[in-house]
């Protein structure tokens, strides 16, 4: 007998054997079929404040997890609310589904109430997007829309179904098998002439540096990548979305390359005589000047997207497909290397950076963010998942907190969202109940989706908040500063008194002003059951260096004043 | 193309940087939407589109777009990356430096009177054009060609007086053998992967 259920009924089956057991939204008109067929299914529901933190909450869930994360919001607003949080899993490439109800099929381009064109409004900012006007379209379209979402180089995926499709009845089939879709390529093979090349390339390299991007944790290449530089004896720098591909602790891991990456890591990418770029994109941030960039080196591009090829840096050699893949084929053909003389040099560039580092400058009892966020490593035996928002904050976390494992940063890299930190740590702690999870986050940054905190006291999630307090909008307040003589335009920024601001939300709020608090202060949080938010008031006008201005060569650092050194630069 | 392309760094190699005209045949899943995901695209990347035909194939399902745009030969390689991301799109070739045969159509209203009538209907002959309609006042004729025969006819009618004109843009189709229109159910579009190559 045929198996007939409504639309909805039928959306969260396909769901449920998507393997899908937690999503995160908020009901509306458009949408109210499938909430109210929700409840028949083994789902969990985390009703948030704001569709915005839907999306990021679903993001933070895939990127902690490396599972397809779920939003579910109505027609209108609730999907011109997820809007930012779309663009920041797509341009960081975070498998997510989008669920949106849309006004009735036979309102579709009347201005109905709440009626927004979504698939017209997300088009630019998802993997691909359905509208569905059909009961008997949601099981093939969820199935698929699952599959782009997480194959090849992963992304947002939007499906909008009709308040009708989800109303009416259609016979439920599910195809469980291969998606067929004929214009999809998920993943491309480079030819054998072009995988000669990078042989050559890799095995003639003198001064190679290996650049560790997203796409490693994506393609769960982490092991390969190690067993290549290893054998190589190359050295690796990361990009913001590739810390923890390789451990902090790593001998062959230089750190962060890039506009606040290490100064000697940027110095030997310009001398270099090969980029190996491991699923990473030459973004403005990582390059600087690009008539400039590392002028020495030939480049051997590894990425699933060929579209990124030859788009910010003109590469040598470019090989598509998955990194896993690539660098199975390209291992056995890897010779053993020793680049002790390399590795040597790049030590020597270090130079006096590390007595310029706050953390090796005498207590001068002011209370810096580097101290905080070194504090919280050290107690977290740099194991906590961190999440950070936006500014300087998340520099100075991608600086002192040294990741060992892969997907234990989460962060907005390539939109930069603000507000992203707090919605995506709930997503991340759901993932992954047994993590420590640290919110690091800034004032500004906490104020656009506090409201959130109503979301963590409700569904009794458990995560720690870190807010870095400087009363500015510290990122751009130092832009300001050095760009534009100071003149502070819009950046100094109220706050309410957050400890009790987190007192009302009925969780635990601490606040400390003074270096020696700030230990007992991340004791308390992670001896807390529920959440704790602690407002760490940090130095005012403290600024992230080094710093390559925006465009700048990416040898030409602003470096930090150091008692040692006078000079502001080199 | 605006943004500038790192083409300082390649020095001694290919010139990247010409900028000319390209043509891409692109086919695509005849679904609704499908014409605004290839013209935001586009947009999108901020590559000017010169022209863009849209019409149906021998198979049913499948729409082909002939897409003419100015840009280099690694943004042309980009555009064709770019589109092969669009779920719906089937399959890219950029036929700029096959032996194609390129064609446009073009409708052109001038003004005739009796004693330009005769001259007009013998340029028209010359270009291989036709009289589609005839009016006390006016003449509409029809040319199908290259841009350049339509750029020659437009500059004899020009001095006649052109009223009205509408040209539709390129369509494109590679001489000699060719593999047939990948239809919507084909499971595999590799054969058109084989020289694909993205180093430089």
């Amino acid at each position: 007998m045929a198996d007939i259920r409504t639309g909805a009924q039928i959306l969260w089956e396909s769901l449920v054997r998507e393997g899908v057991s937690t999503v995160f939204g908020y009901p509306g008109g458009a949408i109210l079929p499938a909430y109210d067929a929700m409840l028949d299914f083994p789902i969990r529901h985390v009703l948030v404040r704001h569709e915005q933190g839907a999306t990021h909450m679903a993001d933070g869930f895939a990127r902690a997890s490396g599972e397809v994360g779920v939003a579910v919001a109505t027609s209108g607003p609730g999907a011109t609310n997820m809007v930012t949080g779309i663009a920041t899993a797509m341009l960081d490439s975070s498998p997510i589904v989008c669920i949106t109800g849309q006004v009735g099929s036979k309102l579709i381009g009347s201005d109905a109430f709440q009626e927004t064109d979504v698939t017209g409004v997300t088009l630019p900012v998802t993997k691909h997007n359905y509208l569905v006007t059909e009961a008997s379209d949601v099981a093939a379209t969820i199935h698929e829309a699952f599959y782009v979402a997480r194959s090849g180089r992963p992304g947002p995926v939007l499906v909008d179904i009709t308040k009708d499709a989800q109303q009416s009845s259609a016979e439920f089939v599910w195809d469980g098998g291969p998606v067929q879709m004929p214009g999809y390529r998920p993943e491309l093979r480079a030819s054998d002439a072009e995988y000669d090349q990078a042989v050559d390339l890799i095995n003639g390299a003198k001064r190679p540096v290996i650049f560790a991007g997203h796409g490693i944790l994506l393609s769960g290449a982490m092991d390969l990548v190690r067993e290549f530089a290893e054998r190589a004896h190359m050295p690796i720098a990361m990009t913001l979305l590739g810390i923890g591909s390789v451990p902090a602790s790593h001998p062959l891991n230089l750190g962060m390359m890039g506009m606040h990456g290490e100064a000697w890591v940027n110095r030997a990418i310009q001398e270099a005589d090969l980029l190996l770029a491991f699923g990473m994109r030459f973004d403005d941030r990582v390059t600087g000047n690009l008539k400039t960039y590392a002028p020495n080196a030939r480049k051997v591009h590894i990425d699933i997207d060929p579209a990124e090829f030859n788009k910010n840096v003109l590469v040598d050699v470019a090989l598509a497909g998955d990194l896993a893949n690539v660098l199975t084929d390209l291992l056995p053909r890897v010779e053993r290397g020793d680049r002790g003389d390399w590795l040597a040099a790049i030590g020597a560039m270090k130079g006096d950076s590390a007595v310029r580092d706050v953390q090796n400058m005498p207590d001068s009892g002011h209370l810096y963010a580097a101290h905080v966020i070194n504090d919280i490593w050290r107690m977290t035996n740099g194991k906590a998942v961190v999440v950070t928002d936006v500014g300087q904050h998340q520099m100075w976390e991608a600086q002192y907190y040294h990741h060992q494992e892969p997907r234990t940063l989460i962060t907005s890299g390539g939109l930069g969202t603000m507000g992203f930190a707090l919605p995506a740590a709930i997503g991340a702690k759901l993932a992954k109940p047994d993590a420590e999870v640290w919110v690091i986050v800034g004032d500004g940054g906490f104020q656009m989706t506090m409201c959130e905190l109503a979301t963590l006291a409700q569904e009794k999630v458990k995560v720690n908040v870190a807010i870095i307090n400087n009363g500015y909008l510290g990122m751009v307040r130092q832009w300001q500063e050095f760009f534009y003589e100071r003149r502070y335009a819009a950046t100094p920024l109220l706050s309410p008194d957050f400890e009790k601001l987190t007192d009302a939300f009925g969780l635990r709020g601490a606040t400390v002003s003074r270096r020696q608090d700030v230990e007992p202060a991340i004791a308390m949080a992670q001896a807390e059951e529920g959440t704790v938010v602690i407002n760490f008031k940090v130095e005012q006008e403290d600024t992230v260096y080094p710093m390559v201005p925006a465009g700048a060569d990416l040898h030409a650092m602003i470096r930090r004043p150091s008692p040692i050194v006078e000079t502001a630069d080199d | 193309m605006t943004r500038a392309t790192p083409a300082d760094a390649s020095v001694g190699r290919s010139p990247m940087d010409m900028t000319t005209r390209h043509t891409f045949v692109v086919h695509v899943e005849d679904k609704p939407g499908v014409l605004n995901r290839v013209a935001s695209l586009f947009r999108r990347r901020a590559f000017n589109i010169e022209s863009l035909t849209v019409g149906h194939t021998e198979a049913p399902g499948v729409s082909r777009m002939t897409i003419v745009v100015d840009t280099d030969t690694n943004g042309a390689r980009r555009i064709e990356a770019n589109l092969y991301k669009l779920v719906n799109v089937l399959r890219v070739k950029d036929v700029t430096a096959d032996a194609a045969v390129v064609r446009e159509l073009t409708l052109v209203r001038v003004t005739a009177n009796h004693e330009t009538r005769t001259h007009i209907m013998q340029l028209v002959d010359t270009f291989r054009a036709r009289v589609v309609d005839v009016a006390p006042d006016s003449l509409i004729i029809e040319a199908t060609g290259t841009e350049e025969k339509i750029d020659g006819l437009m500059g004899v009618l020009e001095p006649y007086g052109v009223l009205e004109m509408v040209r539709t843009g390129r369509v494109a189709m590679s001489r000699g053998q060719q593999s047939k229109t990948p239809g919507p159910a084909d499971a595999a579009v590799s054969e058109t992967d084989d020289n694909v190559s993205y180093s430089v």
